[in-house]
């Protein structure tokens, strides 16, 4: 059933627009991406690139009337290996798959628990849907769950209410009510952002055992770089709605390939790097400018405004994506350029 | 450096009552802050580094110690007295979006202080206003325009002009950069840099991210629990830290770098409620270093290196 490279998670020419009162805009832009079983990919940018629709659309969560997929497909592979366009189906075989076949967890734990069902009520819910358990099976259930994901005393605290726990248990109980069903894919949008760092640590280490544990692919979504080196084997990062570079963390980190990426990991301050500039006189590499606005994009390569390798021909078309080798990709035409 | 310190603060504490339960959000605060210093705030949520920067420019009144100001004891001064010297000090606050008046005018955002100290003419107050937005690397035209028509490192500039403007010498900046974008956040760093150095302020730089605070600040301090664990000079604390919580702390952030050693030392457990704080050393609950004697007496800042002190009573840790 597990077909060596076939994944889980296809997503092909994808394009998500949004209705505005000044007219329709394109958050997600012909994007490609592929989460494999037992992969984590990472999409990466800032606010605004698209990212988080991405994630949205790939679970049909997008807000009817304002967001919808205009075009592309997003084929899945499902727990009983049938696989199907997510984009085709309607609400009601969605949620079949949602809480089932697809876990999710996201940034703020509060917004997915519901303040006035327990912890254990919660965590049991998908298994009493999905699996037609019955009520007892379905709570011991969710005490295991809460002991997986590193929650001591899980049989008291399954009878606390969301406002008991604090932030990191929280995030560890919508983990455990995204898992409950053994999805092959859990989409995890910025779930450690509104964390404090060493309790991000925390979280990062369960995900990771976790994913290793159950061999599922992880769409993982956040802003932040040095989580993706944690987390992800590969990255995808967006910029204006658009894939813009591609590839292996570790290759994309070391040898980034388009003026972006290249951009964001110079312009983040580093432990132990900042001495040093300081006591060279130099400057953070900031990119300048901000990013164009999704209803008023620039002609040609939507970087190009603020990229110290732009060229006249940039402006001209928007670059297609180039093979860096076979399993890196540039949406720049100065790709081997921007590498030396 | 040898002259009197101009922010002194010794011994600060705030309590808050909340349904009968005492809350102990910041004890024997102590530190002092040289003229044209940046000191860095760092620490996790609840761990009362926002309280210690509105307790100093005494936009909450600390419940007891003392905050001297260029020689005055702030906690004394009576509300008119405090009046005038607030323009010497200001505050730049972290979300942009809440901190601009979305009805004001950038202009009237930025002559509202002058106002209401009375400073200048109509005429000057916008000239100060305009120079600010200079300063700060915004169009003169921002001046008729509204804060929803900016970007989010636009605004930030917007708050730092705003702070600008009554040309203080002392600034508390509270996570200025923390709402904005990688690439924009470099560029408020790169401008807060700048104007530090360019109109010799002291500053008080609050921020959770140790990575931020090594890049702006002369010396850090860290907290937990409301309590100071280690103060050392920047560079000094990221290349010997000291206390096991700033440790773990440093451990815990991720690095872009896949080359990087992933020896990540993972804390357990939350940081406990202030309402019922450990006894002795308030981090021992999580600290893998912890002893018995960890929950007798609350250890002192004590002198480990030149200017370098922290509050652990363990000296074989390394």
């Amino acid at each position: 059933m597990n077909a060596p490279f076939e994944p889980i998670l296809d997503i092909r020419g994808l394009r998500t627009i949004f209705r505005t009162r000044g007219g329709e805009i394109t958050a997600v832009n012909g994007l490609d991406l592929t989460v494999a079983a037992g992969e984590t990919v990472a999409l990466v940018g800032e606010s605004g690139s698209g990212k988080s629709v991405t994630s949205l659309s790939v679970m049909r969560l997008l807000t009817r009337n304002v967001g919808a997929i205009a075009a592309g497909s997003i084929r899945f592979r499902s727990k009983d290996g049938s696989v199907r366009d997510l984009v085709a189906l309607d609400e009601q075989q969605m949620r079949k798959i949602r809480g089932d076949d697809i876990g999710m967890i996201f940034q703020e734990p509060m917004s997915s628990l519901n303040p006035v069902f327990t912890i254990g009520d919660q965590i049991s819910e998908p298994i009493r849907i999905h699996r037609n358990a019955s009520r007892k099976p379905a709570m011991d259930a969710a005490i295991a769950l809460l002991e997986q994901v590193g929650i001591p005393d899980a049989r008291r605290r399954a009878g606390q209410y969301p406002h008991e726990l604090s932030g990191g248990m929280r995030q560890r109980a919508t983990i455990a009510m995204a898992l409950a069903c053994d999805p092959v894919l859990l989409i995890a949008d910025e779930p450690t952002t509104a964390l404090d760092v060493t309790i991000q640590a925390q979280i990062l280490d369960l995900l990771l055992t976790l994913q290793r544990e159950r061999g599922m692919g992880v769409l993982f979504v956040t802003h932040n770089l040095g989580v993706v080196a944690e987390i992800a084997h590969r990255v995808a990062v967006m910029y204006a709605g658009r894939i813009v570079e591609e590839g292996p963390v570790a290759e994309v980190f070391r040898n980034p390939r388009h003026p972006y990426t290249l951009g964001l990991l110079a312009s983040m301050p580093r432990l132990g790097e900042a001495t040093r500039l300081k006591h060279a006189g130099q400057k953070l590499a900031a990119i300048p400018g901000v990013m164009p606005s999704l209803a008023n994009m620039p002609d040609g390569c939507a970087f190009s405004p603020r990229c110290r390798f732009a060229i006249n021909a940039c402006r001209v078309a928007v670059p297609g994506l180039a093979a860096v080798d076979p399993a890196h990709q540039s949406r720049c035409i100065r790709w081997q350029e921007v590498g030396q | 450096m040898t002259a009197a310190p101009f922010i002194s603060v010794r011994d600060l504490a705030k309590h808050y009552v909340s349904r009968g339960t005492r809350l102990n959000i910041l004890e024997g605060i102590s530190f002092d802050i040289a003229k044209g210093e940046v000191v860095g705030l760092v620490g996790e949520s609840g761990s009362g580094k926002t309280t210690i920067g509105r307790s100093v420019l005494r936009l909450v009144e600390p419940s007891s110690g003392s905050v001297q100001f260029d020689g005055t004891e702030l906690t004394k001064l009576s509300s008119s007295q405090m009046r005038r010297t607030r323009p010497r000090m200001q505050y730049i606050f972290q979300d942009p979006f809440a901190s601009l008046s979305p009805r004001m005018t950038i202009g009237e955002i930025l002559t509202e202080g002058l106002n209401i100290q009375s400073i200048g003419t109509r005429k000057e107050r916008v000239d100060r206003a305009r120079a600010a937005l200079e300063q700060v690397d915004l169009p003169a035209d921002a001046i008729n325009r509204y804060a929803h028509e900016f970007s989010g490192g636009q605004r930030q500039r917007i708050g730092i002009a705003r702070a600008l403007t009554l040309a203080p010498e002392f600034i508390v900046a509270d996570e200025p950069v923390s709402a904005l974008d990688v690439s924009i956040q470099a560029q408020v760093i790169n401008l807060l840099r700048d104007l530090q150095q360019r109109l010799g302020l002291t500053m008080l730089f609050i921020s959770h991210d140790l990575a931020v605070v090594e890049y702006i600040c002369d010396r850090v301090i860290v907290l937990y629990l409301g309590r100071i664990m280690e103060i050392a000079p920047s560079a000094d604390l990221y290349a010997r830290p000291q206390h096991p919580y700033t440790r773990a702390l440093l451990s815990a952030i991720p690095s872009p770098d896949p080359d990087a050693p992933r020896n990540r030392q993972i804390l357990k457990g939350d940081i406990p409620s202030p309402a019922n704080p450990p006894s002795g050393c308030v981090f021992r609950t999580r600290c893998p270093n912890a002893l018995e004697a960890c929950g007798g007496a609350v250890p002192q800042l004590r002198e480990v290196g030149p200017g370098h002190f922290k509050a652990c009573i363990r000296d074989d840790l390394n």
